[in-house]
């Protein structure tokens, strides 16, 4: 791979406080990773491995206490405004409308910040645009709990996009959805990617869920929380949900499944 | 079922009625002496043969409370967001605070007098004094206990912590501020007729003294009567902007 990596992890450590850190307790180790520009990654592996760990590290909210991380050629020292996040719980501010909730980044965000008051109308079009996208729209003006939890993670997904970001991370965004509702929101983050093309890591418990969207998928080990594996999905794009009825899709599924698998036992024994 | 709302809207109509007319007949039928404890009938016409100084002294003790109630709105929200964002302050004015709280403010009028002399300004300072609390604790508390998702969706886009504060920390405690102000004006009207007792010259404080030297029971029970409308007018007023405001954080009970 010529062209530099676009999200770059070298050789990161984090403890969450001081007195862990000499204590060797580290919530992530020695976390290396690369991904190319326009990569969709997933993150898989055990309850408490310290996925949100890698997220907070991703997206600056934490500074890592060993190693580098770069987006785009830079050092992350705190918050990115390339990048959009979603998280497990849709986190809508309830006295918002759907609209107005999808329109947040935009306040915040330079350079949307200061033209916000002269092009309030082309960004609302813009926001509408989104929503409807995602099926919402006819809901703009509704508040978030008139909303379905389905819908108010789709919303959710919108606020994540609506400044554009390079970099789009995913925590769990789907893990709190019924089946059905879950696998209608794969296909819209599938073609919402598509057509977009920007960079996205999800964080995610669910192996179909990341054989079906990911590109590449790294699984994380239990204390240590250490990258132990990375897998290449070499299923073709588009992907038609009916890919994950067949045996290829199955076996990929199966194989990371048993890597989660020996994790555990692995983790049980050092317990014992 | 709306011939059962429709009892339930007048409720507190039908029972001061049933309160006025009880009041009423007790006074009627043991013959109560009117310098011990006038009839509803006695104070109505004390209150139409004074209503023009009754009403000046209420207009007096009516502004004096809405500058203290002003001032208690800006120091309270003020402190609020001071002991809400900040965990250092929380520990070191709480405590302090609530000490400040248990001081009977009416112990605080001679001092003021000696500052400020008689009039406004201890009446001001005591509606204030009496007032501010409720508002600082509720923001501090609504600020405080502002879940942390909400916050990491402003800082993962590299929000200030004045945006955390405007776009998420206020509105998010406008439903405490609100309860905070139906608490604090029925207060501050307190303060406001406590001061004017000894350390004013007008307002309705001042009147229920020189009524109750003069042996003029029906006048002063008119001038308590008038502040506990006002104070009534003032709630009623502030339920209505929170149900406006805040409708998002009472959608259950609509």
């Amino acid at each position: 791979m010529s062209a530099p990596a676009f999200v770059d992890f070298r050789d990161v450590w984090l403890a969450y406080t001081e007195d862990l850190r000499k204590q060797g307790k580290f919530a992530v180790e020695a976390i290396d990773l690369k991904v190319a520009r326009g990569e969709f990654i997933a993150i898989v592996g055990p309850s408490g491995c310290g996925k949100s760990t890698f997220m907070k590290l991703a997206t600056g909210l934490k500074p890592p206490s060993a190693g580098e991380i770069r987006v785009d050629g830079r050092t992350v020292h705190g918050p990115l405004k390339i990048s959009g996040m979603a998280f497990q719980s849709a986190s809508l501010l309830p006295w918002r409308t759907t609209l107005a909730n999808v329109m947040l980044p935009l306040e915040i965000v330079e350079p949307y910040r200061s033209e916000l008051k002269a092009r309030r109308q082309e960004f609302e079009a813009r926001a509408r645009a989104l929503l409807a996208r995602v099926g919402l729209a006819g809901y703009e003006d509704k508040f978030p709990w008139q909303l379905s939890g389905g819908m108010q993670q789709r919303a959710s997904i919108c606020r994540a996009l609506i400044h554009e970001p390079q970099l789009l991370l995913l925590d769990e965004p789907f893990g709190a959805l019924d089946a059905f509702t879950r696998e209608e929101l794969w296909c819209i983050l599938r073609d919402l990617q598509a057509a977009q093309g920007f960079n996205v890591i999800l964080v995610t418990h669910d192996l179909r869920e990341s054989v079906f969207l990911a590109d590449s998928i790294y699984v994380m080990s239990k204390s240590p929380g250490r990258i132990v594996l990375k897998r290449e999905v070499p299923l073709p794009r588009p992907r038609d949900l009916d890919v994950t009825y067949t045996p290829e899709f199955g076996e990929i599924v199966h194989e990371l499944r048993g890597h989660i698998g020996a994790l555990k036992k692995a983790g049980m024994e050092i317990a014992q | 079922m709306s011939a059962r709302l429709n009892l339930q809207s007048h409720a507190h109509w039908l029972l001061l009625v049933a309160v006025l007319v009880l009041w009423q007949s007790v006074c009627g039928l043991f013959d109560v002496s009117e310098f011990l404890f006038p009839s509803p009938a006695r104070i109505a016409q004390q209150f139409w043969e004074h209503h023009a100084v009754i009403l000046a002294h209420a207009w007096r003790t009516w502004w004096v409370t809405m500058l203290g109630f002003a001032i208690s709105i800006v120091v309270g929200v003020l402190l609020g967001c001071l002991m809400g964002s900040s965990r250092l302050a929380y520990a070191a004015m709480y405590p302090l605070m609530t000490g400040f709280n248990a001081l009977p403010k009416a112990a605080f009028v001679p001092i003021l007098v000696v500052w400020f002399g008689i009039g406004v300004g201890p009446a001001v300072l005591t509606a204030f004094l009496i007032s501010f609390f409720p508002i600082m604790v509720n923001i501090a508390t609504g600020l405080a206990t502002l879940e942390p998702e909400l916050e990491d969706v402003l800082r993962v886009l590299g929000a200030r912590r004045t945006d955390v504060l405007w776009k998420v920390g206020l509105p998010r405690s406008m439903p405490y501020f609100f309860g905070a102000l139906k608490v604090s004006i029925t207060l501050a009207f307190v303060g406001t007729t406590v001061s004017e007792m000894t350390a004013a010259n007008e307002g309705i404080g001042y009147l229920l003294i020189s009524a109750g030297s003069s042996m003029q029971m029906g006048l002063a029970f008119a001038g308590l009567l008038v502040v506990g409308a006002m104070a009534m007018v003032m709630y009623e007023l502030f339920a209505r902007l929170e149900r406006r405001l805040t409708g998002w954080a009472h959608r259950g009970q609509s």
